[in-house]
């Protein structure tokens, strides 16, 4: 539905994006994850046809977004950060302009069915400028939303919202989402994991890497995380420091963590699972084994770790620290691969 | 093409929403009565009959003053709200967004113009045998072109900022200028670019033909393409926006 290829946007000296490439498929969700000014909105901007790229193409829908831009607008819905909206129009008044321009017909009836979709009916003949984030939000969304659009492209829908009208707005996205292609940007992670079918992160105007939450999850997590606990119950340090020791003598256990009150945590290499061998180790020491179970890297952790930023790193090293990520992947995938088998 | 005018409608209802309408109405209609009252005054002293001219001749000058401030918001505001950006990803053309902008402000216009019409019919009542009429169709047509070139322009500058205030002082630097420019050739020897001048000067267009009943088709045409020419550099700058 959405092809991007090799997309690029200079502003004058200044390159916001560089060579992008991605796609997203009919019905598909997906996550634009990165850091402030990593590129995400300069890049939707482009694919609404709001701005020209200085090269490469994209194609919405079968039309480039260029050449055939109006088609493009058409089947679209958007969604800019900032919601713009007209504070002395009434909400069905903004919505009729705008179901207007679309050329909408039965604009009263598609501008009700809009409304309750995104709970605010009662508020129809509301000054939008009396209206709170969350509704102003929901009407941004609805202003999307009035043409039937197939994508649906969404900046950082979810700021500035409290915590509850945040889990009805996913749920909203989700419910849209399911038979149209959304690309929605963000850079609240937990969004990411609860919405999109897969993400692309962007850092500095280049794709650091793309795929589904749970793959990269595993991508990264080459090798895996243990925590254990085990009861203490009187027993001396020594006795534990032992049984550590031992547990290092384990192949395949890498980095043992010593914690407080009777945890630890252990590692295993990549494509070695120690964690029956480890177990065995345990309880036949004498311990009680209490609590035995994985870590998962948290996408926080898989985000900072891929967006990783030096104080001072040049541009260049930039491609070299996304190329050893690259390639850390790769190593991580096969040892997954190996570690399945 | 229907995209214009459902602009233009939205931009003409918008006007009575906001203050700066009423303001610009009340000010004009008020000078115009005061302007009425002391011509008709004098007349009745010095025994001669007024012409529609009284109310043409302040009105032009008026408009001169008014035009900014009806037209600065007309692009800068949506571009400082953001307003702009959901426009130009709306399946509507660049120049449908400013000739629809423009077309709501001439609507507006059309409506002050109206306004002013009572003062005619009081004159006509005034004077016998009544007012000359050819005199005022010519003088109103000629307001109406001189009103919506002004506007033009004034929508024109408008795209130019994202500043309506910025939008408004610009827009009656830019009028002020077109309107005395011719000023200075009546004592320049002719020459070419003495012609030149005399041409690009508004008033000239509409004072010694307009307002004295004379409808020539070069005057419709300069106006024409002043507001012609302000539309297209105000779609290029539009169209530019989408750059920066």
């Amino acid at each position: 539905m959405i092809r991007v290829q090799s997309l690029t946007k200079d502003y004058g000296s200044r390159r916001a994006i560089s060579d992008l490439t991605f796609h997203a498929d009919k019905g598909e969700i997906l996550g634009f994850l990165g850091p402030n000014g990593a590129g995400k909105t300069t890049t939707m901007r482009i694919l609404t046809g709001y701005m020209p790229p200085t090269s490469g193409k994209v194609t919405i829908g079968g039309h480039d977004v260029i050449e055939d831009s109006l088609a493009v607008r058409k089947i679209v819905g958007y969604l800019p950060e900032s919601v713009p909206l007209y504070n002395d129009m009434t909400v069905f008044e903004y919505l009729k302009y705008m179901a207007d321009l679309r050329g909408i017909k039965n604009a009263r009836r598609r501008i009700t069915e809009i409304l309750e979709l995104v709970q605010l009916e009662e508020r129809s003949g509301g000054y939008i400028g009396k209206l709170s984030k969350g509704m102003r939000q929901r009407i941004g969304l609805a202003q999307a939303l009035l043409h039937e659009p197939e994508v649906l492209i969404l900046d950082e829908p979810t700021i500035g919202l409290d915590p509850k009208q945040v889990v009805k707005f996913r749920e909203l996205i989700r419910s849209i989402g399911k038979d149209r292609t959304v690309l929605l940007s963000t850079h609240i992670l937990p969004e990411v994991q609860q919405v999109c079918d897969r993400v692309v992160i962007l850092n500095k105007g280049r794709i650091v890497t793309e795929d589904a939450p749970e793959q990269l999850q595993a991508r990264l997590m080459g090798s895996q995380r243990v925590e254990v606990r085990v009861d203490l119950n009187g027993t001396p340090e020594s006795r534990l420091n032992d049984l550590l020791a031992a547990l290092e003598k384990v192949p395949g256990v890498i980095n043992i963590t010593p914690k407080t009150g009777g945890r630890f945590e252990f590692e295993t290499a990549p494509g070695q699972d120690s964690r029956p061998e480890a177990a065995r180790l345990i309880v036949s020491t004498g311990f009680d084994l209490l609590d035995f179970h994985p870590i998962k890297m948290s996408l926080e952790e898989i985000f900072l770790q891929l967006t990783q930023d030096e104080p001072g790193v040049p541009e260049s090293e930039v491609d070299e620290i996304s190329q050893e990520s690259r390639e850390f992947n790769e190593e991580a995938a096969a040892g997954q691969a190996g570690d399945n088998q | 093409m229907r995209n214009i005018w459902v602009i233009a409608e939205k931009e003409y209802k918008h006007y009575f929403i906001s203050p700066i309408a009423y303001a610009v109405a009340f000010a004009v209609l008020l000078f115009l009565g005061v302007i009425l009252y002391v011509n008709i005054l004098a007349a009745s002293i010095q025994m001669y009959a007024p012409t529609i001219q009284i109310v043409l001749n302040p009105l032009s000058t008026l408009l001169l003053f008014m035009a900014p401030a009806i037209t600065m918001r007309a692009l800068a505001e949506e571009q400082k709200t953001g307003t702009l950006e959901i426009l130009l990803t709306a399946p509507v053309r660049d120049w449908e967004v400013v000739v629809g902008k423009w077309l709501g402000s001439i609507l507006f216009l059309i409506t002050l113009l109206a306004l002013t019409l009572p003062f005619a019919i009081l004159l006509n009542s005034l004077i016998s045998p009544g007012i000359d009429q050819g005199l005022m169709a010519a003088g109103y047509l000629g307001i109406f072109l001189l009103g919506a070139a002004f506007l033009a322009i004034g929508v024109m500058t408008s795209s130019f900022f994202s500043n309506p205030i910025a939008a408004f002082y610009a827009t009656l630097g830019i009028l002020l200028v077109l309107w005395v420019i011719g000023f200075p050739t009546e004592v320049m020897s002719q020459s070419a670019g003495v012609e030149i001048l005399r041409f690009l000067d508004m008033g000239m267009h509409f004072y010694s033909t307009f307002l004295v009943g004379v409808i020539d088709l070069k005057d419709i045409v300069y106006f024409l393409s002043v507001i012609a020419l302000a539309l297209f550099i105000g779609t290029v700058s539009v169209e530019t926006r989408r750059w920066r």
